[in-house]
Protein backbone atom coordinates (compact mmCIF):
# COMPACT_ATOMS: atom_id res chain seq x y z
CA UNK A 1 0.00 0.00 0.00
CA UNK A 2 1.32 3.33 -0.45
CA UNK A 3 2.03 5.34 1.85
CA UNK A 4 0.30 8.89 0.25
CA UNK A 5 -3.04 6.58 0.25
CA UNK A 6 -2.71 5.58 4.27
CA UNK A 7 -1.93 9.16 5.18
CA UNK A 8 -5.67 10.01 3.14
CA UNK A 9 -7.78 6.82 4.50
CA UNK A 10 -6.09 8.05 7.80
CA UNK A 11 -6.93 12.05 7.09
CA UNK A 12 -3.42 12.10 8.67
CA UNK A 13 -1.06 15.03 8.83
CA UNK A 14 2.70 14.98 8.21
CA UNK A 15 4.89 16.12 10.90
CA UNK A 16 8.47 15.18 9.70
CA UNK A 17 9.64 13.09 6.28
CA UNK A 18 8.89 12.54 2.66
CA UNK A 19 6.48 9.92 1.99
CA UNK A 20 6.47 9.72 -1.75
CA UNK A 21 6.23 6.65 -3.44
CA UNK A 22 7.12 4.86 0.07
CA UNK A 23 5.38 1.25 -0.10
CA UNK A 24 3.98 -0.30 3.18
CA UNK A 25 3.44 -3.89 3.56
CA UNK A 26 2.22 -4.63 7.20
CA UNK A 27 1.12 -2.67 9.95
CA UNK A 28 2.03 -3.02 13.68
CA UNK A 29 -0.19 -1.39 16.88
CA UNK A 30 1.20 -0.75 19.93
CA UNK A 31 1.67 1.13 22.68
CA UNK A 32 4.52 -1.31 23.89
CA UNK A 33 8.03 -0.93 23.00
CA UNK A 34 9.10 -3.69 23.68
CA UNK A 35 6.55 -5.22 21.57
CA UNK A 36 7.74 -3.47 19.48
CA UNK A 37 11.24 -4.42 19.47
CA UNK A 38 10.59 -8.04 18.97
CA UNK A 39 9.11 -7.66 15.24
CA UNK A 40 11.02 -9.29 12.94
CA UNK A 41 9.31 -7.77 9.26
CA UNK A 42 10.62 -4.85 7.40
CA UNK A 43 8.33 -2.62 5.53
CA UNK A 44 6.10 -2.12 8.58
CA UNK A 45 4.77 0.77 9.83
CA UNK A 46 3.86 1.53 13.73
CA UNK A 47 0.70 2.77 14.75
CA UNK A 48 0.69 4.42 18.44
CA UNK A 49 -0.92 6.16 21.06
CA UNK A 50 2.97 6.71 22.81
CA UNK A 51 4.21 9.54 21.86
CA UNK A 52 7.14 10.35 23.14
CA UNK A 53 11.29 9.97 22.52
CA UNK A 54 11.60 6.46 23.10
CA UNK A 55 8.64 5.50 20.51
CA UNK A 56 11.44 7.56 17.92
CA UNK A 57 14.34 5.62 19.06
CA UNK A 58 12.70 2.18 19.24
CA UNK A 59 11.52 2.63 15.42
CA UNK A 60 15.12 3.37 14.62
CA UNK A 61 16.37 0.69 16.52
CA UNK A 62 13.87 -1.58 14.57
CA UNK A 63 14.14 -0.27 11.39
CA UNK A 64 10.43 1.62 11.58
CA UNK A 65 10.30 4.17 9.00
CA UNK A 66 7.16 5.25 9.79
CA UNK A 67 4.72 6.05 12.64
CA UNK A 68 1.27 6.97 13.01
CA UNK A 69 0.65 8.91 16.48
CA UNK A 70 -3.19 8.16 17.44
CA UNK A 71 -5.28 10.76 18.56
CA UNK A 72 -3.91 13.93 18.05
CA UNK A 73 -0.74 13.13 19.74
CA UNK A 74 2.16 15.76 19.27
CA UNK A 75 5.35 15.03 18.92
CA UNK A 76 7.75 17.34 20.63
CA UNK A 77 10.63 19.59 18.73
CA UNK A 78 13.21 16.82 19.63
CA UNK A 79 11.31 13.97 18.55
CA UNK A 80 10.63 15.52 14.86
CA UNK A 81 14.27 16.00 14.68
CA UNK A 82 15.27 12.85 16.00
CA UNK A 83 13.06 11.41 13.43
CA UNK A 84 14.25 14.02 10.85
CA UNK A 85 17.85 12.23 11.63
CA UNK A 86 16.48 8.77 11.48
CA UNK A 87 14.81 8.66 8.22
CA UNK A 88 11.67 8.47 9.96
CA UNK A 89 8.29 9.95 8.56
CA UNK A 90 6.05 10.70 11.65
CA UNK A 91 2.22 11.44 10.70
CA UNK A 92 -0.51 12.42 13.14
CA UNK A 93 -3.93 12.03 13.23
CA UNK A 94 -7.30 12.72 14.69
CA UNK A 95 -8.79 8.92 14.70
CA UNK A 96 -7.70 6.20 17.54
CA UNK A 97 -5.90 3.66 17.00
CA UNK A 98 -8.86 1.06 16.46
CA UNK A 99 -9.99 3.28 13.64
CA UNK A 100 -6.98 3.55 11.99
CA UNK A 101 -6.27 -0.36 12.39
CA UNK A 102 -10.02 -1.38 10.96
CA UNK A 103 -9.61 1.32 8.16
CA UNK A 104 -6.34 0.13 6.98
CA UNK A 105 -6.81 -3.46 7.21
CA UNK A 106 -10.09 -3.09 5.58
CA UNK A 107 -7.84 -1.46 2.75
CA UNK A 108 -5.67 -4.65 2.66
CA UNK A 109 -2.60 -3.80 4.49
CA UNK A 110 -1.54 -6.64 6.10
CA UNK A 111 -0.90 -7.91 10.03
CA UNK A 112 2.45 -8.65 10.85
CA UNK A 113 1.25 -11.52 13.19
CA UNK B 1 39.15 -4.21 15.18
CA UNK B 2 37.22 -1.45 16.34
CA UNK B 3 36.91 -0.66 19.81
CA UNK B 4 33.51 1.90 21.44
CA UNK B 5 32.50 2.94 24.66
CA UNK B 6 29.82 5.01 25.71
CA UNK B 7 28.65 6.22 29.38
CA UNK B 8 24.62 5.71 30.46
CA UNK B 9 23.10 8.09 33.01
CA UNK B 10 20.46 6.45 35.06
CA UNK B 11 17.08 7.38 35.19
CA UNK B 12 17.47 9.99 32.13
CA UNK B 13 14.88 8.16 29.44
CA UNK B 14 15.44 11.58 27.10
CA UNK B 15 18.76 9.81 25.97
CA UNK B 16 18.15 6.33 26.31
CA UNK B 17 19.26 4.50 22.89
CA UNK B 18 21.84 6.97 22.16
CA UNK B 19 24.67 5.04 22.59
CA UNK B 20 23.37 1.67 20.68
CA UNK B 21 22.25 4.78 17.79
CA UNK B 22 25.98 5.46 18.02
CA UNK B 23 26.76 1.71 17.31
CA UNK B 24 24.06 1.58 14.61
CA UNK B 25 25.29 4.31 12.48
CA UNK B 26 29.23 2.93 12.82
CA UNK B 27 27.88 -0.91 12.05
CA UNK B 28 25.98 0.35 9.28
CA UNK B 29 29.45 2.69 8.11
CA UNK B 30 30.78 -1.63 7.91
CA UNK B 31 28.83 -2.72 5.29
CA UNK B 32 27.28 -5.05 8.71
CA UNK B 33 24.36 -6.66 6.73
CA UNK B 34 20.82 -4.78 7.84
CA UNK B 35 19.31 -7.72 9.72
CA UNK B 36 22.46 -8.43 11.69
CA UNK B 37 22.42 -4.97 12.49
CA UNK B 38 18.97 -4.62 13.96
CA UNK B 39 19.57 -8.21 16.00
CA UNK B 40 22.68 -6.02 17.54
CA UNK B 41 21.07 -3.08 18.28
CA UNK B 42 17.52 -4.35 19.21
CA UNK B 43 19.87 -6.20 22.30
CA UNK B 44 22.23 -3.38 22.71
CA UNK B 45 19.39 -1.17 22.83
CA UNK B 46 17.13 -3.46 25.04
CA UNK B 47 20.45 -3.07 27.89
CA UNK B 48 20.77 0.23 27.53
CA UNK B 49 17.01 0.60 28.43
CA UNK B 50 17.88 -1.62 31.73
CA UNK B 51 20.08 0.46 32.71
CA UNK B 52 18.35 3.92 32.30
CA UNK B 53 15.31 2.02 33.71
CA UNK B 54 17.23 0.41 36.88
CA UNK B 55 20.66 1.42 37.45
CA UNK B 56 22.09 4.73 38.67
CA UNK B 57 24.72 4.62 36.05
CA UNK B 58 26.45 2.11 33.30
CA UNK B 59 27.96 2.08 30.34
CA UNK B 60 28.36 0.15 27.00
CA UNK B 61 31.57 -1.28 25.31
CA UNK B 62 31.44 -2.90 21.92
CA UNK B 63 34.21 -4.19 20.15
CA UNK B 64 33.30 -5.16 16.54
CA UNK B 65 35.66 -7.72 15.15
CA UNK B 66 35.16 -9.15 11.60
CA UNK B 67 33.24 -12.25 12.55
CA UNK B 68 31.58 -11.10 15.49
CA UNK B 69 30.59 -7.86 17.45
CA UNK B 70 31.65 -8.61 21.51
CA UNK B 71 29.13 -6.43 23.54
CA UNK B 72 29.68 -5.58 27.83
CA UNK B 73 27.03 -3.28 29.41
CA UNK B 74 28.31 -2.66 32.73
CA UNK B 75 25.70 -0.44 34.99
CA UNK B 76 26.05 0.42 39.21
CA UNK B 77 22.75 -0.53 40.43
CA UNK B 78 20.45 -2.87 42.58
CA UNK B 79 21.70 -5.94 41.18
CA UNK B 80 18.78 -8.61 39.61
CA UNK B 81 17.94 -11.00 42.62
CA UNK B 82 16.58 -13.56 40.69
CA UNK B 83 18.06 -13.94 37.68
CA UNK B 84 16.68 -16.84 36.33
CA UNK B 85 12.85 -15.63 36.93
CA UNK B 86 14.01 -12.14 34.99
CA UNK B 87 14.80 -14.31 32.29
CA UNK B 88 10.81 -15.59 31.85
CA UNK B 89 9.16 -13.39 29.97
CA UNK B 90 6.43 -11.59 31.21
CA UNK B 91 8.39 -10.87 34.70
CA UNK B 92 9.39 -7.16 35.25
CA UNK B 93 10.04 -5.45 38.88
CA UNK B 94 9.99 -2.35 36.30
CA UNK B 95 8.89 1.30 38.02
CA UNK B 96 5.26 2.89 36.83
CA UNK B 97 7.74 5.80 34.93
CA UNK B 98 9.29 3.03 33.11
CA UNK B 99 6.07 1.41 32.16
CA UNK B 100 4.70 4.80 30.84
CA UNK B 101 7.69 5.39 28.64
CA UNK B 102 6.43 1.56 27.03
CA UNK B 103 9.12 -0.26 28.82
CA UNK B 104 8.93 -2.55 31.93
CA UNK B 105 7.09 -5.39 30.35
CA UNK B 106 9.51 -8.23 31.34
CA UNK B 107 10.34 -8.72 27.52
CA UNK B 108 14.22 -7.36 27.43
CA UNK B 109 16.10 -9.85 28.96
CA UNK B 110 14.38 -12.51 26.73
CA UNK B 111 14.44 -10.42 23.47
CA UNK B 112 18.60 -9.92 24.57
CA UNK B 113 18.62 -13.13 24.62
CA UNK B 114 16.75 -13.98 21.19
CA UNK B 115 18.88 -11.65 19.07
CA UNK B 116 22.86 -12.76 20.33
CA UNK B 117 24.05 -15.83 20.23
CA UNK B 118 26.39 -15.71 23.67
CA UNK B 119 24.94 -14.04 26.99
CA UNK B 120 26.11 -13.53 30.11
CA UNK B 121 24.82 -12.33 33.19
CA UNK B 122 26.61 -11.55 36.33
CA UNK B 123 24.46 -9.35 39.48
CA UNK B 124 25.37 -8.60 42.58
CA UNK B 125 22.48 -7.50 44.59
CA UNK B 126 22.94 -3.70 45.76
CA UNK B 127 26.15 -3.62 43.14
CA UNK B 128 25.25 -3.92 39.84
CA UNK B 129 25.17 -6.05 36.54
CA UNK B 130 27.51 -7.17 34.12
CA UNK B 131 25.98 -8.19 30.50
CA UNK B 132 28.34 -9.93 28.25
CA UNK B 133 26.88 -10.57 24.88
CA UNK B 134 27.74 -11.78 21.48
CA UNK B 135 26.75 -11.63 18.14
CA UNK B 136 28.25 -13.90 15.25
CA UNK B 137 28.39 -11.76 11.73
CA UNK B 138 27.39 -15.07 10.24
CA UNK B 139 25.82 -14.21 6.74
CA UNK B 140 23.79 -17.52 6.64
CA UNK B 141 21.40 -16.58 9.25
Amino acid sequence: MKLEQIVGYIDGSIICGNIEGKDIEKGFCSDLMSDVLTIDTDKVILITGMANMQTIRTSEMADIHTIIMARNKKATPEMIQLACDSDITLIETPFSAFRICGILYSRGLKPVY
Amino acid sequence: MVKLRYEIEGGNFDLAGTASSQVKKVLKQLNISQLLIKKIVVALYESEVNVVAHAYKGHIEVEIHPERVDMKITDEGPGIPDVESAMKAGFSTASQKVREMGFGAGMGLPNIKKNTDYLKIETVVGKGTTLTMTKKLDYAT
